[in-house]
């Protein structure tokens, strides 16, 4: 049976590839002279290099977080390269004008551009290898005054508003990470959804890591001001590589009176050959802070790619009844490892929060979901419930769940439910009893273990999530 | 019912297997007919659930000699979903809960996948609903059970008529009850039993894995063989149910233990 999961798991990665674009690409290695040399290829307002100064100088004087319950070899920070950025050859006004082998990598995805935009209705900020070289429906969302682009044209057009909000969330010398996405950052979304204003589409950003050796440093900033609302999707997936890539990106969210942000998020990075060779590290600074009344956050993330994920998004539900919510759905295969989960930070009075998060673990994998539970003083009558459950396939894989709970203010409810399941030879055998395959019947398995949360993402995403689940754990049981 | 010209669909032949290098089955024989019903009694440990697992290709157990034709094919060689695509039913003893899957939706999925290798239509989700309500009907089911979880939280007899009714949709040419009749109540016992009963027809054939005799009693057998370590050591008609009910286990074992006294005179 371990046999038959085995040859599901191993199935090769379908987006290992590389595209052939010009790079321009900064020599290895970060010093000040790079940051100041990246502030000033991007034509950075003097603030923003100070921003990227400080938080450099607080890296320095960081070291790596040891405490995850991941296992990798130390990272040599020096030999990696902080830029790189398809050269361009004019300023690009409609997709026609985007580079064809760009456009080929997207259909070799499966995200064809114009398709994806006409059909689904989305805006795709698209992504590659830290420069934004195409944005769609721009127009559209700017008759209701949104504004959705790449950060670094935010900060050429709209300074005030990334000076205000940038870092007010993470701040600089926020974890080791973060830091060094604050110094290092080129590129990644913003989005500002003006007052009483609920974004009439899904917006979309699609990343993807294109330079062997190049580190991805996303920023991403959205704003929803006093009512508004919006619901933003991250997908991502990478070419096939043997050196191990870093990506730390640091995404930012801020809610204010009555407002809402859906950020939804499938990722399927390379997650290295089934020995465990290359793939992504995945470390991630996730963030919202729900600072107005009312004020609503919701992560749903679907995380099955990477090598390594260490990854918390959160909540600091400061406003009054603001509530936050994560869901979450974190595959491992093979040798993949996942520490991942979030943190509900109670401030505001009446707060409430909501945790659903299932791990699945194939292969030799491991996977801890790793949460923390704030209520603080202030915060009256606040509410969290936490369901935590696992699935392992086959017998080789791990699975931890790490609930931190504290509790400051005796009017607050708590709750934490957790579960183990295992997807075994006897419920194979009920399927296949019954006519039905391993693979049809693994898929049906974990979609309805994942459903919970599959229901949180948008209905487009949702397809996509449910296929990415069978695909990653085809030949994993049998 | 036993009819001489009908055709053979099951045919046994010294089947060995073993489990984890335990050998359970040491030489099972048995030919059942189409149309027929064939009771396996015998106590716990003696092979009788082994040997319906086995024919439906469990995995975990391991057959080390003999050989099994399946209308007319070597049913060994076959993976399990295939033997089922055939036509052979296996209601369980122990149905597995799946969370989080919908009855509805795994019945639709078994159901048209064995419409598919038989190349008939698939049904859509509303055709399928008025199909499966139909056949729910059949065992007394509230239609309730459909957006419920596969077996999680049903009772044991929730569970067992959940079986009989995928028994229902399948269609197999041959069912194997394995102990169907645990875990039900009288009320139970006589709707599931009516719901197989209904199910029967001269081109399938049952075989009921059984501990009692009172599943007998609403089901009527045409052969009853009583297993013991993994033999059949005793065949006849349907009296021999009643029998044993009277005289208990330890009757037969006499019984052949006088014979093969006998026999070695």
């Amino acid at each position: 049976m371990s046999a038959l999961l085995q040859n599901l798991v191993n199935q090769p990665y379908k987006h290992g590839f590389v595209t052939e674009i010009e790079s321009d690409i900064a020599p290895k290695g970060l010093n000040e002279e790079i940051i100041r040399m990246i502030s000033a290829k991007k034509n950075e307002p003097d603030w923003l290099l100070s921003f990227r100064l400080r938080a450099y100088e607080k890296w320095l004087s960081m070291t790596e977080p040891q405490w995850q319950n991941v296992k990798y070899p130390k990272i040599d920070f020096q030999d990696i390269s902080y830029y790189s950025a398809p050269k361009p050859k004019k300023k690009l006004a409609s997709m026609d004008e985007v580079d064809p082998e760009l456009l080929r990598t997207f259909e070799k995805l499966g995200v064809p551009l114009h398709e994806r935009a006409a059909l689904a209705g989305v805006a795709v900020d698209v992504i590659f290898d830290s420069v934004s070289v195409a944005t769609t429906f721009k127009e559209k969302l700017a008759e209701v005054g949104i504004i959705f682009c790449s950060i670094s044209e935010a900060v050429q057009n709209y300074p005030e508003l990334v000076q205000k909000y940038l870092g007010s969330v993470v701040p600089v010398g926020d974890n080791f990470y973060a830091a060094l996405n604050s110094a290092v950052f080129t590129d990644g979304s913003f989005c500002y959804i003006p007052e009483g204003v609920k974004c009439p589409m899904d917006l979309s950003t699609y990343f993807r890591i294109n330079t062997e050796g190049s580190g991805q440093f996303e920023r991403t900033l959205i704003i929803a001001e006093n009512g508004a609302s919006v619901s933003y999707l991250e997908g991502c997936t990478a070419p096939r590589f043997d050196t191990n890539q870093l990506h730390a990106a640091v995404v930012e969210l801020v809610a204010l009176d009555n407002a809402e942000i859906k950020y939804s998020t499938v990722q399927n990075w390379y997650a290295g050959d089934e020995k465990g060779i290359g793939g992504i590290y995945n470390f991630v600074t996730k963030r919202g802070l729900a600072k107005g009344i009312n004020s609503r956050i919701s992560w749903t993330q679907v995380e099955t790619g990477s090598a390594i994920t260490w990854k918390y998004p959160s909540c600091i539900l400061r406003g009054e009844n603001s509530v936050g919510e994560f869901y979450s759905v974190a595959v491992t295969n093979n040798y993949q490892q996942a520490d991942t989960g979030t943190k509900m930070i109670h401030i505001g009075k009446n707060t409430r929060s909501t945790i659903v998060s299932k791990g699945i673990s194939a292969g030799h994998s491991n996977s801890s979901y790793r949460g923390l539970v704030r209520i603080a003083p202030t915060a009256e009558n606040a509410r969290n419930y936490s369901q935590c459950d696992s699935m392992l396939i086959g017998d080789q894989c791990g699975a931890n769940t790490f609930p931190y709970i504290q509790v400051h203010n005796n009017t607050a409810v708590v709750e934490h439910e957790a579960s183990t399941s295992k997807i075994g030879e006897d419920q194979l055998f009920y399927f296949a009893q019954r006519g039905i395959g391993a693979e049809e019947a693994v898929s049906m398995i974990i979609n309805g273990f994942c459903k919970e949360v599959f229901q949180q993402l948008p209905m487009e995403f949702a397809v996509e999530a449910t296929k990415l689940l069978s695909f990653k754990l085809e030949g994993s049981v049998g | 019912m036993i009819d001489q010209n009908s055709k053979t669909l099951l045919e046994v032949r010294d089947l060995h297997a073993k489990v984890s290098d335990v050998e359970i089955l040491k030489g099972v024989n048995l030919t059942v007919k189409c149309g027929e019903i064939h009771a396996i009694m015998g106590l716990n440990g003696s092979g009788k659930s082994t040997f319906a697992k086995v024919l439906a290709g469990h995995p975990g157990y391991q057959v080390t000699a003999g050989s099994v034709s399946f209308d007319n094919q070597d049913l060994l060689s076959l993976e399990p979903e295939v033997r089922s695509r055939n036509g052979i039913f296996l209601a369980f003893q122990y149905p597995i809960e799946i969370p989080g899957v919908a009855n509805s939706q795994f019945l639709r999925l078994a159901y048209n996948t064995n419409q598919l290798s038989r190349g008939k239509e698939e049904l859509d989700p509303l055709e399928f609903d008025d199909f499966v309500r139909e056949k729910m009907q059949l065992l007394e089911m509230n239609v309730d059970f459909l957006d419920r979880s596969v077996n999680e939280g049903f009772s044991g007899g929730e569970k067992k008529r959940n079986e009989i009714l995928q028994m229902a949709l399948l269609e197999p040419k041959l069912a194997i009850l394995d102990e169907t009749d645990s875990g039900l109540d009288i009320d139970a016992l006589r709707i599931v039993a009516s719901g197989v009963n209904k199910l029967t027809n001269k081109d399938n054939a049952i075989i009921l894995v059984t501990h009692y005799q009172r599943l007998l009693d609403y089901i009527v057998p045409d052969y009853v063989h009583i297993m013991e370590s993994g033999r059949i050591i005793k065949t006849s008609g349907k009296d021999l149910a009643k029998e044993l009910e009277v005289h208990g286990y330890d009757w037969i074992k006499a019984d052949q233990l006088a014979k093969s006294t006998e026999s070695s005179i």
